[in-house]
Parts: C-alpha cells; structure tokens; sequence
C-alpha cells in the first residue's frame, strides 16, 4: 500500500541574486518500507523531507505534480489540514536533540504534550503513555527521565526522548533526517535499533535522510541518492555494491575504511553532466 | 628511537571532573599517531593538554625532550606545534580575509617575506591566489578546514595536532582533505597527532593509534593490528562493530 506518492517536486528559493533551485523535481513514492535518501549538503535532500512535513519557509515556491499522502492532497492543504497530519500522522526525527527539545520544559511534559494535541486523552492517562513510551525506547528509570530537562541528559537519550516524542501519537510515517549524525557511533547503533524496532512493529513508513551512504544503506531497504537537487539514481540497498551512478560510486569508493590501504583516496571527479 | 612528543601519566582535572586519568604516550618523530574514543572519552582533552588548552592537574608533557610547565606555552613551542581544529566555521574569524588570517601567524613569530609565503601557503593547499582576499563566509567548509591547515602549516611545525579536522565535512570533502593532510605530511616529514571518532578514518591516517574511554587509554595498537582484527579490549572491538555500520536484529 502506498502511503506517499510525490512526482516532479520542485522546490524553488527566489533571492536577490536569482532563483535557488533546491530540488528540481524528485519524483518517488512510499509504502511501509524504509527509504533512504543519500546526497552531501546542498544536494536538496532535506529540503526534501522539510516539503513533505509541510516546514519549508513560506518564501519557498514549491510545485510538483503531485504530492500526496494517503489520499491527502499535501499541495492544497490547509494549514489547519496540515497542523493535524504534523506530529499526528506523519513524524518527524531531527538531527540534533540539543536543538529540536524545548529546553524550558520537561523532557515527560513535551511528549504528553504531543499525545494531548493530537489526541482526546486525560493527563493522567497521557502521563501514563508517556512513560510507557519512555520505556519503549529503552530508557531505563522513565519516572526520573519524565521529570529531567533536555540539557540533563546526554545526546543518545535526547534523541530517544525525539523518538518517543514523535512516536507517542501512532503516526503511519517517520521523517527521519540524519537522527543520529550528533552521537557517538556505539550510542548510534542502541538509536538506529531502536527505531528500526518502533518502525518494523508499528509496520510504519519511514523515509531517513543521511549523508552516509553506508549507514542508510545497512537501515534500508531502498536508496535515493540526491546530487544537486535530483535524484540521479534509485537503488535496492543490497545492490549498493552495483550501484551505476558515478557520483554514487565515487560517494563509496571515497570512505576510509578499515583494513584498506588507498594511498591517496580517490576523490570525487564531479561532471556537470550529472546535475542536468 | 627518541620520541618526539611524550606525555606520562597525565591528568586533567575540571573542578570536581577528571577528564584526563593517569594518561601516558609517546609518539616517534616523523609518526602519525591517532586518538580514538567516543565523546567525553578524553581524546580531545589529552590533544588540548599538549597545545596548553586544558588545565594538566598531574604529570609531565614533553616536546623534544623538554618539558612542558602548566598551561604556559613559549612563542617557540606555537612555531614548533600547530593545531588544527574540527569545525572550519568556527575556528576562523569571520570578520578576516584568509590574507589576514594567515599574516597573523607570521607577524606574531616574526616571519619576513609574508607576501610570497602567504602565496605559497594557499598553493600548497590547493587553493589559488584568488582566495587570498576572501572572507570565511565566502568559502565551503572544505574550503575553509583548507585555510586552517594553511594557517598551521604556514609556521612551518613539526608537530600537527588535529582534532577531528574532517568530521564536519562530506565524505567526498573528507577524501580531498585527508589526502592534502597525507601528502604535506610526506613532503615536510611531519608528526601527526590526530584524533577522531572515526575508526576508517584513524586507520587510513595513523600507523599507531591509542583507544581512549572515561578519560583513559584502554588500549594501543598499530592500525595494521586493528585491521587484522588483533584487539585485546572490548571496547575496541565494539568500536569497530559499530564502525561497520547497522545491523539487524535478526526478526523473530
């Protein structure tokens, strides 16, 4: 079942200096599966998912000849529309907790918060599924963490306290962008099991935006990779080794890795034919 | 062989906080010699010790065979010992043209001849004179973590400390700059002392490498030993469990 279909999304900045084409018309869609979406910065990948969430600034031009989530028309929407499928029905996970947790309020009292905006429950109740969902994310004494603010605790359990904050409200599908480039790489892992876990029970769509061609690639079951705002190539993740792309091959090739002895590492020779 | 750089069983303390606990090395002149761990582990704390950044509340640092007092670092020491830093946005000042950023270094040391060692600084980073009159906000970060290192060459160390000199950049970025750091490394005959989260990384640029965690150093290898899998602590082989990337549970 198709949850997601976007066609030719474009999304367009005019500044004084001419028009920024971000993304220039991206066209895929989404079912229960996990998706990556691999590209450096600047190649428009997070705008990407910012258009699908509905939070890029209002000076943005975004078109597309379709974009639409079940059955929902995301171009036409209203902002009231929106503001419902917004943390209710679609979810978004940020990079870094520091800076996507309200620091003036308790870690326990933000998730409730969800859970109470977008649905009819008491707050005792809401409490109580909070703490739950604490629990389901693995942290170990909910109680104590419900009552913390985001600065006491590290950035792994931040990012989980982000995970449960947006799985609280049972959404059919998770933006992932870059959720765990801010930890440590063993904190990492304990997140991207998590997740993985959350998203496979809930049988959830979820799109994960990374610059690491690798990571993505062991989380999901297939690959966009972005190069100036389009897709230049579409990919199973176990085919990755097959990739046909050079830039996708060159965004392989040019990582260190252990046990290999590249002197010097081959560099990434962009051709401009790829951003046409 | 007499090491170049040493520390022996040194500790830093932040108030009631021991950052650094009874941590010894020495590195060979001429080596390239890598701190791992995660955050908090010391790595950058112990990089800091060395260049009179963090407060040494025991033990002994030497460069050279001498010994290094305190936080107190002579003007030779900074010619001898450079450092550079993770984040390229932050570690130049916004408000200098790359001429200025790389004018300070040799007025301070009292280099003649600016002119044609600012020229041939940005050569040997690879970026052309038409840098010279930039501002930090008018390069990428590749760019400017290029500057840095122009800026720390320019003095002409012995010793480059570099702490995480490529996380903040895109893999293809990364590449350009790791190369850059290996082939001045080779050509002036530098030490490295580099520290990263990223055990490829280390492995790529390092012959030896010292694991830290809470503070200490918990093992120290050659990269080809980590390589072949030859690690005696577990932390080590949890790094590089996790250096592989994700992997499923299997379903039940």
């Amino acid at each position: 079942m198709t949850l997601l279909n976007v066609e030719n999304l474009r999304v367009h900045y005019p500044t004084r200096t001419g028009l920024i084409e971000a993304v220039r018309g991206v066209s895929f869609t989404l079912g229960r599966e996990r998706l990556g979406i691999v590209g450096e910065s600047g190649s428009g990948k997070s705008q990407t998912g910012r258009a699908i969430m509905g939070l890029t600034p209002p000076s943005a031009l975004i078109t597309a000849d379709r974009m639409d989530y079940a059955g929902i028309d995301l171009l036409r929407a209203s902002d009231r529309q929106r503001r419902a499928l917004r943390g209710g029905r679609i979810a978004m996970v940020l990079q870094d907790p520091k800076y996507s947790l309200d620091p003036v309020m308790t870690i326990g009292r933000q998730i409730a918060e969800t859970l109470r905006t977008h649905s009819r429950v008491s707050a005792s109740e809401a409490r109580n599924r909070a703490l739950d969902m604490l629990e389901a994310v693995q942290i170990r004494d909910p109680a104590r963490v419900y009552d913390l603010y985001p600065h006491e605790v590290s950035g792994g359990m931040g990012q989980r306290a982000m995970i449960a904050m947006m799985l609280i409200a049972g959404p059919e599908m998770l933006i992932a962008d870059e959720p765990t480039s801010a930890l440590d790489v063993t904190v990492q892992l304990e997140v991207l099991s998590i997740l993985d876990r959350l998203v496979r029970e809930r049988g959830m769509g979820l799109i994960f935006i990374s610059h690491d061609l690798r990571l993505v690639s062991s989380f999901c079951d297939r690959v966009l990779v972005m190069y100036a705002g389009r897709v230049v190539e579409e990919i199973a993740a176990g085919d990755l080794d097959r990739a046909q792309h050079p830039y996708t091959r060159g965004l392989i090739d040019c990582v260190p890795k252990i046990g290999e002895d590249r002197h010097p590492l081959p560099v990434l020779d962009r051709k401009p034919e790829w951003a046409k | 062989m007499s090491a170049i750089l040493t520390a022996a069983h040194v500790s830093v303390r932040f108030d009631d906080y021991l950052a650094l606990d009874d941590v010894s090395m020495a590195v060979a002149p001429g080596a390239s010699f890598g701190l791992v761990g995660e955050s908090g582990s010391g790595k950058s704390t112990l990089l800091r010790a060395v260049a009179g950044l963090a407060p040494v509340a025991a033990g002994q640092i030497t460069v050279d065979g001498q010994p290094l007092r305190g936080a107190r670092r002579s003007r030779d020491f900074y010619r001898r010992v450079q450092m550079v830093f993770q984040d390229p946005y932050g570690s130049l000042h916004p408000r200098q043209t790359v001429d200025r950023a790389l004018l300070e270094p040799l007025a301070v040391h009292g280099f003649g001849d600016s002119d044609a060692r600012i020229r041939r600084a940005l050569d040997e980073v690879g970026l052309g004179a038409s840098f010279r009159f930039r501002y930090p906000h008018q390069m990428s970060g590749g760019q400017r973590q290029r500057i840095a290192i122009a800026r720390a060459l320019i003095l002409e160390p012995q010793i480059l400390l570099l702490d995480e000199p490529t996380s903040a950049l895109d893999a293809s970025v990364q590449a350009e700059v790791l190369n850059l750091l290996e082939q001045v490394r080779r050509e002036r005959g530098l030490t490295f002392v580099m520290v990263s989260h990223d055990l490829g990384v280390v492995t790529h640029m390092c012959d030896r490498l010292a694991v830290m965690q809470a503070g200490r150093i918990v093992e120290e290898l050659a990269a080809a030993d980590l390589a072949r899998g030859a690690v005696t602590s577990d932390y080590t082989r949890r790094l590089m469990v996790a250096s592989k990337g994700f992997v499923r549970a299997e379903a039940v």
